[in-house]
């Protein structure tokens, strides 16, 4: 009996500490789940204009280095410009980068808790109407771009 | 907003920097040949550098007919708006990058009809007022404003004295992709910016035209072969307020 009693204690106390280090990690899980990760859409076209680990960390400073390019200096066929991104991120189901909670832009940025301005006053939508026949929105012939960026970050980040 | 204002006086520096490192070039080395000046060498630099986007060397202007505009013909402002995204202006606040109007001589009784949009002076008093550089002139004479670094301040709307600025006061939707506007900015006419980088001309001129009136021509005052440097060789034109000494690169023919 007190034999019987002891084992019992015993198992009792291992399950216990079983319980206890196992509680962490079975909270940890949870809490990734709640999480709403970020549902990156695939583009149209072969490749974006860098890698996409380059892109997630520093497209910000191609667009802002761009922007004043084209709004200062006329530059319009650049490779890093806004309307480029959207031509090929906007979403198939709405047609916008930033639209909807899922789109390509809005996802990521809710994600990232940071605000986006872009689309108070840039179109967030590629212009239907004014697209090639081959163009990427087309969804038939693909014409992004291709080769390297001439940015010296890309470069350093290589 | 630093690092924009740096850039702006960077682009700004760009041209003395190139021009005095090939005057130095030109000094140190003696090479340059009997009737090749340092301009046309800084000129030849400028095209190498910077093959795209806005040429130094253009004026764009526009020169108004204002024999044949027809009174009560809004076909440049519908074109306009159609063009840049704009609804059309219901209340006195919205915006409005080109207007009609009607103006009859006290004196002789004559009544004339002209379109008013910004003059793209070549000394804008809008860019002189900016407190952010916002408001600036392109390389080729185009009058813009960056919205990126305009705070909505509206001085250069005080400063303007053709009134060709607006300002937005509410949120908008639906832009167009070529024509970027927001809420707390101020805009005004860009020659339809757009469409000059991709080849084109502006959206009232060509409006003006295909409906037969061909009262508006654009062109580069700069070329003398030109059709517009023909028509202001040939015929007379007059700036608007002239006596400001903005040198607006609209002219107007036939104004009285």
């Amino acid at each position: 009996m007190n034999l019987r009693h002891r084992a019992f204690v015993c198992r009792a106390a291992a399950w216990l500490a079983c319980a206890c280090m196992a509680g962490p990690v079975l909270a940890q899980q949870a809490t990734a789940n709640r999480v709403p990760l970020p549902a990156i859409e695939a583009a149209r076209g072969e490749a974006c204009v860098a890698d996409p680990a380059f892109m997630r960390r520093n497209h910000m400073n191609l667009l802002k280095h761009q922007r004043n390019e084209t709004v200062h200096l006329g530059v319009r066929d650049a490779r890093a410009s806004l309307k480029g991104c959207i031509e090929c991120h906007a979403s198939a189901a709405t047609g916008s980068v930033a639209q909807a909670p899922g789109d390509f832009c809005a996802s990521c940025h809710s994600y990232a808790a940071v605000k986006i301005d872009c689309f108070e006053c840039h179109a967030s939508k590629p212009a239907a109407a004014a697209l090639p026949a081959n163009h990427p929105r087309t969804d038939t012939g693909v014409s992004r771009p291709q080769g390297v960026l001439r940015w010296p970050q890309l470069a350093s980040a290589r | 907003m630093k690092s924009e204002r740096d850039s702006g006086a960077k682009q700004a520096l760009s041209g003395r920097r190139s021009f005095l490192g090939l005057a130095a070039a030109g000094l140190g080395g003696v090479l340059i040949a009997p009737g090749i000046h340092l301009i046309e060498v800084a000129q030849a630099a400028a095209r190498g550098t910077a093959p795209a986007g806005a040429n130094a060397k253009v004026r764009w202007g526009l020169l108004i007919d204002t024999t044949k505009c027809a009174s009560g013909c809004s076909d440049c402002v519908s074109a306009c708006n159609t063009e840049n995204g704009l609804a059309a202006p219901t209340r006195p606040t919205d915006a409005q990058w080109i207007r009609k109007i009607e103006i009859k001589s006290v004196a002789t009784g004559r009544a004339q009809s002209l379109p008013v949009m910004c003059q793209h002076c070549a000394e804008p008093p809008c860019v002189d007022v900016c407190p952010t550089g916002a408001s600036f002139k392109r390389a080729d004479g185009i009058v813009l404003v960056d919205r990126h670094s305009c705070i909505g301040c509206r001085y250069c709307i005080m400063a303007c004295p053709y009134q060709a600025r607006s300002f937005v006061h509410e949120p908008l939707t639906a832009q167009k992709p070529e024509v970027p506007r927001g809420k707390g900015c101020v805009e005004g006419c860009t020659l339809c910016v757009h469409r000059i980088d991709a080849g084109g001309g502006p959206a009232c001129v060509e409006a003006c035209a295909s409906a037969g009136h061909h009262a508006m021509l654009f062109g580069d005052l700069n070329d003398a072969d030109s059709e517009i440097s023909h028509r202001v060789r040939e015929v007379a034109s007059k700036q608007l307020r002239p006596d400001l000494r903005l040198d607006p690169g609209v002219r107007y023919q036939g104004l009285a």
